[in-house]
């Protein structure tokens, strides 16, 4: 326990200092971290402790984010301001969704949820009078965008633009992730467990099954809402390619580091999904300015883990550390 | 008329490369119990596996088959090395690895031939051909020729050979076929092999009318799942028949319907999708199978 506390204090302490010590680019480049790591923080609710695997999140990250630019750019509304909305449109329609995903199992809520991560941005080129279509929305440098892009001060203290968005971002994911912790430990997370692990059991311990099933889907869409949301103020434009499929089947593989040690695991994921392409550029020859050689890792990583995962989960138990729940 | 003739048979055609990758899918759905994320993947990889051989000088047809032989190969050689050791544990953990082999594979042809369009030179020539009054592509009736010697090869092999019968024994029942000595791994790499040599077929069909690109399957594999999901997801002759229904009937909703144009295609097949496995999950010809909770 003390040396877990620890192990938080430093990194918080690494949160604080890293943007006055990193230029500004990569101060920027860790704000969108962030963000990939409150969506991770979803889909690890969603499959590795409920038990549903989601291959679309990156559609509810569209939904958040489209949510943001929209009231954003065509209503006026403060970027601060849609973060809650965004979470609460995104959250509702994952409640939505989550009612049709109970008759799907695992195999078939794969499917569904693939194809919803490949059609979504032809929908979103389709109604181009709410999209902005294949363009997309900017909202650089609008009054509503909080310090019109040129940095902001708090309580005396200046920010630039970019310094500004890592507080942003990091503020609400620890908050977040605070939130979700005690969710998971407390009796909301034993049942989701209990579903997942023997649903006929969790059912004759009187669990509610489908109502935890459908609440988790609709957290961890609020979840991914809220990361889409933060990633479109990031960056003050979104667009069908800045959240493609890509980005969903990224986010599983950063979701599956996760499952090797929970919120480190996490963390960890959502920094490969940021930085990969900049380790892959350090092997020589390797021209990163393609996206083949960054891609070509990230399905290797993946593949890696998934054969190694069985041994690392025998290899846990024989030193007798409790297994990080797997997906199913 | 004459135009409702011609979008019935291109619709076959696409129909034809839907219902060969929908094949690929069942049969390792059947024997396995996964689905192949990658299978669209692999398909686009055999397609400029042939695009190289035939950048070297090859003519079409041989480069075409050694192409298939590679396929095959390549699949059993896949199933051995990095499906194999987790086979038997959790289902969606095989599947997400055919998802790390989709991101991967994709990887790679981007990496080797590079993120934009090339032309593939199929061997029908797109000129048309005169029936009855009315124009169609030779290249439409070529592709519908191709895909049919391709299944009917297929369903002899299953239903006439001792191989055959040995691929049918061990997809319906693994242990018993063990017992009475047949070969069930390399069975299960057969199944590999042969699902990645009808990619293969289905890839470079394609490649002429949708231009060679690392994403020119994604599309394609999602009209697949389509056809397969349709047909009930372990029957072959399900996914032949959902493939080209799918074709035909997407074809004429894009030339019919207005609204759903060429844009919307892909949300019409993923509520096809949605709306069978909600409302029949067995599909129209697969069995519903009763499991103990």
């Amino acid at each position: 326990m003390r040396l877990k506390l620890l192990y938080v204090s430093l990194g918080a302490l690494a949160l604080i200092v890293l943007p006055f010590a990193l230029s500004d680019f990569r101060t920027g480049q860790l704000a969108t971290v962030g963000a990939y790591f409150i969506a991770i923080l979803g889909l690890d609710v969603l499959t590795g402790h409920s038990g549903q695997i989601s291959l679309g999140h990156g559609a509810f990250m569209a939904i958040g984010a489209y949510t943001t630019a929209i009231l954003v750019g065509h209503h006026g509304v403060r970027d601060l301001a849609t973060i809650p909305i965004a979470a609460a449109v995104a959250g509702g329609i994952g409640l939505l969704a989550g009612v049709p995903a109970l008759r799907l199992s695992g195999l078939y809520l794969a499917l569904a949820t693939f194809g919803i991560a490949v059609v979504f941005p032809t929908i979103l080129k389709k109604f181009d009078t709410f999209t902005g279509g294949s363009t997309g929305i900017s909202f650089f440098g609008s009054p509503h965008q909080t310090g019109h892009g040129t940095g902001v001060t708090i309580l005396g203290a200046h920010l630039s633009n970019l310094q500004w968005l890592y507080a942003l971002t990091w503020v609400i994911g620890v908050a977040l992730f605070l939130l979700v912790w005690f969710l998971l430990a407390s009796r909301f997370g034993r049942a989701l467990r209990a579903v997942r692990d023997s649903e006929l059991a969790a059912a004759a311990a009187g669990v509610n099954r489908s109502a935890y099933k459908v609440t988790a889907f609709g957290l961890s869409a609020a979840l991914a809402g809220t990361a889409g949301s933060l990633f479109a103020i990031n960056i003050a434009y979104v667009s069908p390619d800045s959240i493609s499929i890509q980005l969903s089947l990224y986010l599983l593989v950063g979701a599956v580091v996760g499952f090797f040690g929970s919120i480190w695991g996490a963390i960890l994921g959502a920094l490969l999904i940021e930085f990969l392409a900049d380790v892959v550029g350090l092997i020589p020859h390797v021209d990163t300015k393609q996206a083949g050689p960054t891609s070509f890792a990230f399905g290797a990583i993946l593949v890696a883990l998934m054969l190694l995962l069985p041994l690392a989960t025998r290899l846990g138990a024989a030193v007798g550390r409790r297994g990080y729940p797997r997906p199913r | 008329m004459a135009n409702l003739a011609q979008q019935i048979v291109s619709g076959l055609a696409s129909g034809g490369i839907y219902a060969l990758l929908a094949l690929a899918i069942v049969i390792i759905h059947r024997s396995t119990g996964v689905i192949n994320f990658a299978q669209g993947e692999l398909a686009t990889l055999s397609a400029f596996i042939c695009f190289a051989l035939m950048n070297h000088g090859w003519a079409f047809w041989p480069a075409f088959f050694v192409t298939l032989a590679l396929s095959f190969g390549g699949g059993m050689v896949l199933h051995t090395v990095v499906i194999r050791p987790i086979q038997g544990g959790p289902l969606l953990g095989i599947v997400i690895l055919t998802i790390g082999l989709l991101i991967a594979i994709n990887g790679l042809t981007t990496w080797i031939w590079g993120g934009t369009s090339q032309q593939f030179h199929g061997p029908f020539s797109t000129a048309p051909i005169r029936v009855a009054g009315v124009a169609f592509s030779k290249q439409d009736i070529g592709v519908i020729v191709v895909a049919v010697v391709a299944m009917l090869v297929l369903g002899l092999l299953f239903a006439r050979t001792k191989l055959g019968l040995g691929l049918r024994a061990s997809a319906v029942n693994p242990s018993e076929a063990r017992l009475v000595g047949v070969p069930v791994p390399a069975m299960l790499a057969v199944g590999w092999g042969l699902a990645c040599a009808l990619g293969a077929v289905a890839g470079v069909m394609a490649a002429p009318s949708l231009f060679l690109d690392p994403n020119m399957m994604q599309t394609v594999l999602l009209y697949s799942f389509a056809a397969a999901v349709l047909g009930g997801m372990d029957s072959p002759a399900g996914a032949v028949v959902g493939g080209l229904v799918l074709g035909v009937s997407l074809n004429l909703l894009g030339t019919y319907v207005d609204w759903i144009g060429g844009e919307l295609r892909l949300a019409t097949a993923l509520a096809l999708i949605l709306a069978v496995l909600l409302a029949r999950p067995s599909g129209l010809f697969g069995r519903s199978i009763v499991r103990r909770a």
